[in-house]
């Protein structure tokens, strides 16, 4: 009985198992999402960085509807520094974070309204991959395509209607997409595997070579960037960070504090739960 | 006079001798309230669950404050909440915390129920009442749900909405009717939210009293499934292994509840979002009528109904179909009444042919449904369907124990595929399991009087802290 038990129980946990989805970080076509350094996420410094960059560079076609200027303050700015830096129109610094672009008028240039960017942290979150990775690799994933709109593509999620608005501070950069696809024959129907390199250098020009590949491979892609002035591209990383880490603090600004008093409230609760369980063993023992 | 006589002095007399019913519940419900002396920790999610409601309602007192019904301003008040409002991230986090702690605790509660057979003679009626508590909890849950109004509310609600449009004839009627509009919109908004606020809040509450009264009428279950009233003391009346339940099952209570508040604000505190199971990712996107998230599940809560729901394919029609007959043939072979074996195949027949028969044969999906309903309503039948000599697990033979942990694996396998995408092998376990999860009820019957039991001694067993 127990043999069949214990028979059921493995064989329905490798069922289970087998069904699972497979645990990979992986963007829009499938590629590899950089994991966004975490530790910004409370380091003022790299925040104010972020704020600044946001506001100059963000704010102009998002908006952060839900968040207030004076907000900031939470990130260690005071209102004068806001007021001064960050705020560029008539705004107050007690009024929200909006913009003066329209949406009719931005999804008729954009083909979409750009959305608001108060939660986004938490709106791009996945089973599969963290908000902060998918945002630290999509803004530090476009590449020059001169086939596109914009004259601007991304590996995270082709043909983005947003161009790269940060370039400069990137640098030109030239990039590797490497595939494994599947294509089906028209006449035979059957299916092979093909390796498919497509370089686009740093004025988006496309270059593609397909070698046939013998055997079945799993369908696959790789991505490599070789930028043109390497110490601006890795600044520019530090940069996208930081401003993911201002991302992040919006989408949640009280988090922080939340965490800090969460802790209290346990240590607390943890010497409450001693005492009830002394409480209660006492009034206990008169229980023959 | 016509004042009581009473006991009491002082100012506790003076409402004694005004209001006695005070004094007198206080001691039936609490101090003179005979609890069994031998309860495990399942015993304790009941308290627990009436904790939950409590906090439920608190917090939502203070939600309504902000909170906006406006199919405009939904979304930005529920952020202005967690923004702007002093607390308010603790008063909304606490909320959406609780509604999954609440699920928890009474998912257990009704498992002890299971466990212990507290669901049998004289109980039934104390187990009608927390089905139907279980009900408008799931009901204030899909109400609730809405409120916030993002993608996963928005798109939520309108599958489960559409469901009603699976109705034959009525249906497409009866979605528009529920809606108050041809899509989810403002009215509907609206009337989610009178419901989740005050409609099913009244009746839950009186169902909670009613609940209560019930169990306090024919006392509690424990894990013995003992009667303790069988066993009085000649002297007092009182059951021997009776204890009061204040205040040794309030210190009890007490303790148990400041680890269920540790679990509780570790969740709230640490991980709201429970890593997109308690508040889930998509529904940080405000409603867009015009594009749904490119995959729709309900809250875990709800997805072990939603997997059932789901599994009701085309080909899965003829299993059910199969099954159906199955059934009835056992049935067919196990009464001895004529009119009642015939009434067994003439309902399989009518069902099967409108679960196959071509032309007569209905949507797939309005089955879905009524298997999803029946899914949930079936817990009404168990204590007529659990026909077991003994009431507890520990004095039924071993093999039970095992097929309810197999139920329990069955529940959250469906509960974690319902989450997720579907997909071939997924979809096949979820139907295997669907037709196991209905299997497990409609041959209780059969299965809960098989096997070895084990003698029931007269007094419980408890070993003295």
């Amino acid at each position: 009985m127990k043999k069949l038990t214990a028979y059921v129980v493995v064989s329905i946990a490798m069922l289970v198992a087998a069904a699972a989805p497979n645990a990979r970080a992986s963007g829009g076509e499938g590629v590899h999402l950089d994991h966004w350094p975490a530790a910004r996420a409370n380091d003022l410094a790299a925040l104010q960085n972020g704020a600044r960059l946001f506001a100059n560079y963000c704010l102009n076609c998002h908006s952060a509807n839900l968040m207030r200027f004076n907000r900031l303050q939470d990130i260690g700015l005071d209102e004068r520094q806001i007021k001064d830096f960050l705020i560029f129109g008539n705004l107050k610094v007690g009024d929200m974070m909006t913009v003066a672009m329209n949406p009719k008028d931005s999804k008729q240039w954009f083909g979409k309204t750009p959305p608001d960017l108060s939660v986004i942290g938490r709106a791009r979150t996945s089973f599969e991959y963290k908000g902060t990775d998918y945002l630290y690799s999509l803004l530090r994933g476009y590449y020059r395509d001169a086939g596109s709109a914009t004259g601007w593509n991304n590996v995270v999620y082709p043909s983005i209607a947003m161009p790269h608005i940060l370039w400069e501070r990137q640098g030109p950069r030239e990039v590797t997409i490497e595939r494994v696809l599947h294509v089906e024959d028209e006449t035979t129907k059957k299916s092979s595997s093909v390796r498919e390199v497509q370089v686009f250098d740093a004025a988006g020009v496309q270059a593609v070579t397909r070698t046939p590949l013998t055997g079945h491979f799993d369908e696959s892609i790789e991505v490599s960037f070789k930028p043109a002035d390497a110490a601006a591209a890795r600044q520019f990383d530090s940069d996208v960070a930081d401003l993911v880490a201002y991302l992040n603090f919006m989408t949640d600004p009280s988090a922080s504090a939340r965490v800090r008093i969460g802790v209290w409230v346990l240590v607390f609760l943890s010497f409450f739960t001693v005492l009830a369980w002394w409480l209660n063993r006492t009034f206990w023992k008169d229980i023959k | 006079m016509g004042l009581h006589k009473t006991e009491f002095k002082g100012l506790m007399g003076w409402i004694d001798a005004r209001m006695p019913t005070l004094m007198s519940e206080y001691k039936k419900h609490l101090s003179e309230y005979y609890a069994p002396k031998n309860f495990n920790v399942w015993y304790v999610f009941g308290g627990l669950a009436i904790t939950a409601l409590v906090l439920q309602i608190l917090t939502g007192i203070f939600l309504t404050m902000n909170y906006k019904p406006d199919a405009a301003h939904a979304f930005a008040s529920v952020e202005y909440i967690m923004r702007e409002v002093p607390g308010g991230w603790f008063i909304r986090y606490m909320h959406s915390t609780g509604a999954s702690f609440f699920f928890i605790v009474v998912y257990l509660h009704m498992f002890r129920a299971l466990l212990y057979g507290s669901y049998r003679k004289p109980r039934e009626l104390v187990w009608i009442f927390g089905c139907l508590i279980f009900l408008c909890l799931m009901g204030e849950a899909f109400f609730g749900y809405l409120l916030p109004w993002g993608q996963m509310s928005y798109w939520g609600a309108q599958v489960i909405v559409n469901l009603f449009g699976a109705i034959p004839l009525i249906g497409p009627d009866l979605s528009v009717f529920i809606r108050g509009d041809y899509v989810i919109g403002d009215a509907t908004l609206n009337r989610f939210f009178a419901f989740h606020v005050i409609a099913i809040p009244l009746v839950l509450l009186g169902l909670v009293v009613a609940h209560i009264l019930a169990l306090h009428d024919v006392g509690s279950n424990n894990p013995d499934g003992i009667e303790i009233k069988d066993t009085l003391d000649p002297k007092t009346g009182r059951p021997l292994d009776g204890i009061p339940f204040h205040p040794y099952y309030t210190v009890h209570d007490i303790y148990w509840l400041s680890l269920f508040l540790i679990a509780f604000f570790a969740v709230l505190f640490l991980a709201p979002e429970m890593g997109g199971y308690f508040l889930e990712w998509n529904n940080f996107i405000p409603a867009d009528p015009f594009q749904g998230p490119p995959h729709i599940a309900p809250v875990w809560y709800f997805t072990p109904f939603y997997s059932i729901l789901r599994a009701t394919t085309e080909y899965f029609m003829w299993f059910l179909a199969a099954g159906t007959i199955a059934y009835a043939l056992l049935v067919y072979f196990s009464l001895k009444n004529t009119l009642a074996r015939l009434a067994a195949l003439a309902i399989a027949l009518v069902l099967v042919v409108f679960m196959v028969v071509p032309v007569l044969k209905l949507d797939p999906k309005f089955w879905g449904v009524v298997l999803m309903g029946i899914s949930v309503l079936i817990f009404f039948g168990l204590p007529w369907l659990d026909q077991s000599p003994v009431k507890s697990i520990r004095y039924r033979p071993g093999w039970h124990f095992w097929l309810l942990v197999a139920f329990v694996v069955v529940f959250v396998v469906l509960g974690y595929f319902g989450t997720q995408p579907p997909e071939d092998t997924r979809n096949l376990i979820s139907q295997v399991f669907t037709l196991l999860y209905l299997a497990f009820f409609l041959l209780m019957p059969w299965w809960s009087r098989m096997g070895e039991f084990k003698p029931v001694p007269a007094r419980v067993s408890f070993a003295a802290h």
